[in-house]
């Protein structure tokens, strides 16, 4: 039977290095597919690299296999952590599907397309032996490869470098956001709490649980007269719901009776 | 083991890219199975220029990374962008042509 490519074979312990890593790779991918947080998702794409690393340096591509590590476990692995960590989880985490059908249907494709793939490369031929690396890396895989990027590929190394520039300018631009409305100075916020509705709160808002039965900073404070003071509690905390009752603390509803120590 | 065998996991390595850039919905998880497709073709490129004795396939692969890390920057930029506007980071949510 004629087998895929004939390539010769290659050394045992590349063979033994291949046959561990690699369904471990394919089992990393698929489960990047498959845990629902993005940051699992992360640290199993960050194996799946460091896989490929140890790969191109098997495959006498040294030079590449630490741009590997360099570039993408760590550059780029650390960039989507940090937008993971910004963006915070939101409900896109969760594996429903929005789409009615559209996994049944996606999986097919790709067993389709992974199967003519892999089919394709069961059938195909080279017409010759494999050659090797050894050859052409007799003067070190680095000084090779910079041959070959100043000389034959010496202008897209260039027209590379300035797609990097224009890259990094495009993600200044992008992250750059102005202020709608100009922020107001220290000085303008005090003209605005003496010059403002009422002076109650020109000495500064109450703190939560002041004079309440609790400090925490869910409790709104109580002014003198009993009531509570909803300004004294973050205005956030009050949006989601995690300030707790104002009833609860209303003078009328406390025992004012002094239970004696015994 | 016959070195093709580098080319069958770049090729289930790039098939599970595309299937999760297509079910996934958090922009940044899609973003990541595309840069496992990129992986996935520079592994192909690392083996035939193994397999044809040439660093051509190297240079190549080279470029491909430093093409990548440029998609990243400016897609991770974009990403920020629609969230700060839109509170999401889901695929599904930035559909304002369609309605």
């Amino acid at each position: 039977m004629q087998l895929a490519l004939q390539v010769g074979q290659t050394a045992q312990p590349e063979a033994i290095m291949f046959w561990i890593l690699a369904p471990m790779a394919v089992l990393a991918a698929l489960g990047m597919l498959l845990v629902k947080k993005a940051v699992h998702s992360a640290i199993l794409m960050a194996f799946v690299m460091i896989v490929l690393a140890i790969f191109y340096i098997a495959q006498d591509a040294v030079f590449l296999g630490i741009v590997q590590v360099v570039v993408y476990t760590g550059a780029v692995m650390m960039l989507f952590l940090f937008i993971l960590m910004l963006v915070g989880v939101d409900s896109s985490d969760s594996l429903t599907e929005t789409i009615r059908g559209l996994r049944p249907i996606a999986i097919t494709a790709a067993i389709g397309f992974g199967g003519l793939l892999v089919s394709l490369l069961g059938r195909a031929t080279i017409g010759r032996n494999a050659v090797g690396l050894s050859a052409a890396n007799a003067d070190g895989n680095v000084q090779a490869l910079a041959q070959l990027l100043f000389s034959t590929y010496v202008w897209p190394f260039e027209v590379v470098s300035a797609l990097l520039i224009t890259a990094a300018l495009g993600a200044m631009v992008l992250a750059h956001h102005h202020n709608t409305q100009e922020r107001p100075t220290q000085r303008q916020l005090s003209i605005n709490r003496f010059r403002g509705e009422s002076l109650g709160s020109a000495a500064g808002l109450p703190g939560p649980g002041v004079y309440a039965r609790h400090n925490a900073v869910d409790v709104p404070a109580l002014l003198p007269d009993g009531t509570p003071a909803p300004t004294s509690v973050n205005a956030s905390l009050d949006a989601r719901g995690d300030m707790l009752d104002y009833k609860k603390f209303d003078l009328a509803e406390i025992n004012t009776k002094v239970e004696e120590e015994k | 083991m016959n070195a093709a065998n580098y080319l069958y996991v770049s090729a289930l390595l790039f098939t599970i890219g595309a299937v999760g850039v297509v079910v996934r919905r958090n922009a940044i998880v899609v973003f990541m199975c595309i840069e496992l497709m990129l992986n996935a073709a520079n592994l192909s490129f690392v083996t035939f220029s193994r397999i044809n004795g040439d660093l051509n396939g190297q240079v190549m692969a080279f470029f491909t990374m430093v093409v990548a890390a440029c998609e990243v920057v400016v897609g991770l930029a974009i990403i920020v962008t629609i969230y700060r506007s839109r509170r999401s980071a889901s695929v599904d949510d930035a559909s304002l042509l369609k309605r």
